[in-house]
């Protein structure tokens, strides 16, 4: 099944994402706290024409207040709207979007990179709590205790893509990532290696993406191992996606 | 926050097991379409305010606009490809009919896609391996040897092989020492 779908690889390690990669899509969708250098007008006016006011070039459009917002499988901004029609509009979707100078807010990682530049004349970027002096301190010290997978699942990715906003501590970023890999590694690939035909979703439950994968290809090379030395290497068998469709098909038939 | 409706397109794709193919999200592409036309008609007018009327503090809402614009083709383009490599695989794994259910997950122009691999691929097995081709869907590793000697065990009756050739089977098993020859194609139609 997986042996003839070969998909995107990421490329978030290296200097830049691969545009078709869906892992590189993922990880780039994650946020990340930003200041805004300018107003952005007219984000909000597609909101405002459904109420019956004009347009406003206004970045801050009167009596507009942020919600606190709302985290579910992405962010949905709740934005109150108070016209001076004294209209009170709600909508929880599609979130609704406003840009006030020198406002703190959180943007997903493409927008930023897209919007940032040398002379940060839209936005300044900070970095995220867990890529500051602090955790980076929390890694040195052992890295093996941290859950990495809340952290960000994307931590080593997301990381090193941000180093493209030139930050001072570029340097100690880029350092604390790489030491905190070395001293994971070994627990990965020894657990890796050693779990035939168990659950290791303990194993995996504080574990990135990256390592995550690293995991199932250390498993994958054990399987295959012991596949040979069982002898089965070479017997023809039906490829686990006939497999899983098949099975498929039962269920549809019990329904 | 623009680009949502494309996210869960991938986030669909992602989550499907390894190389399984979801049904195609004809709607969810849509509104990302929709999406994108409306980003693009703002951005136009607003360009040309920006352009006449010296309004250069619309800039950054172009910016913004326009990232969005590439993150959306970007997500298209990455959930259509994605689809095409497993449905690639589809052909290795499974051969060249796909039942039913897998056929309706398919796009009309990916069911085209698929028809104009497989000839592309059957084209190229046609051309190896002596008169009859190879098919090497079955096998990554090249055979040692395009034909395979069997022998006979047991006798099964007449049976007449793909090609028309028909041959006195028995019940066979694989030796090396043998007195028929069979092709790799006509060997698995005897081993499944």
């Amino acid at each position: 099944m997986s042996e003839a779908y070969f998909r995107v690889e990421s490329g978030a390690l290296g200097p830049e994402e691969n545009f078709l990669s869906l892992d590189d899509i993922l990880m780039s969708h994650e946020k990340l706290p930003v200041r805004t250098e300018t107003a952005m007008p007219r984000l909000g006016a597609f909101f405002l024409e459904r109420s019956a006011g004009a347009e406003t070039d206004n970045a801050v459009p009167q009596g507009l207040a942020l919600l606190p917002r709302l985290e579910c499988s992405g962010v949905t901004w709740f934005t109150a709207a108070l016209t001076s029609q004294a209209q009170v509009i709600v909508t929880p979707q599609p979130p609704m979007w406003l840009g006030l100078q020198g406002s703190k807010l959180e943007l997903p990682l493409w927008l930023a990179k897209g919007l940032f530049d040398n002379k940060r004349r839209i936005l300044s970027v900070e970095l995220p709590k867990i890529y500051q002096e602090g955790w980076r301190t929390v890694f040195s010290a052992d890295a093996n205790v941290v859950d990495l997978h809340k952290m960000g699942p994307h931590f080593y990715g997301f990381g090193s893509q941000l180093l493209h906003f030139d930050s001072p501590e570029n340097a100690d970023i880029s350092q604390s990532l790489l030491q905190t890999f070395i001293g994971r590694f070994r627990r990965i690939m020894d657990s890796s290696q050693n779990a035939y035909n168990e659950d290791t979703s303990v194993l995996v439950a504080r574990l990135d993406e990256m390592e995550r994968g690293l995991f199932q290809t250390g498993q994958k090379g054990l399987n295959d191992f012991q596949c040979w030395e069982k002898g089965q290497a070479s017997q023809i068998t039906a490829s686990n996606l006939v497999q899983n469709y098949k099975k498929r098909k039962f269920t549809d038939m019990e329904d | 926050m623009f680009c949502e409706k494309a996210m869960e397109l991938i986030r669909e794709l992602h989550r499907a097991p390894e190389g399984q193919l979801p049904a195609f999200n004809e709607d969810g592409l849509r509104q990302v379409l929709e999406e994108m036309k409306a980003l693009y008609e703002q951005n136009q007018s607003d360009v040309n305010e920006a352009k006449s009327g010296g309004r250069s503090d619309l800039i950054p809402t172009i910016k913004f606009r326009h990232c969005s614009l590439l993150r959306n083709r970007r997500c298209t383009v990455a959930y259509l490809y994605d689809r095409l490599l497993r449905i690639r695989a589809l052909r290795w794994e499974y051969g060249s009919i796909l039942p039913n259910a897998l056929r309706f997950h398919m796009s009309a122009e990916e069911m085209e896609w698929f028809n104009n691999y497989k000839r592309s691929l059957a084209t190229y097995m046609r051309s190896l391996g002596g008169d009859e081709g190879l098919d090497i869907t079955q096998d990554v590793k090249p055979p040692k040897s395009l034909y395979i000697e069997v022998r006979c065990l047991k006798d099964y009756g007449e049976f007449e092989v793909d090609d028309g050739t028909s041959v006195l089977i028995y019940f066979v098993c694989l030796v090396e020492t043998g007195f028929h020859r069979v092709s790799q194609d006509g060997l698995d139609l005897l081993t499944s």
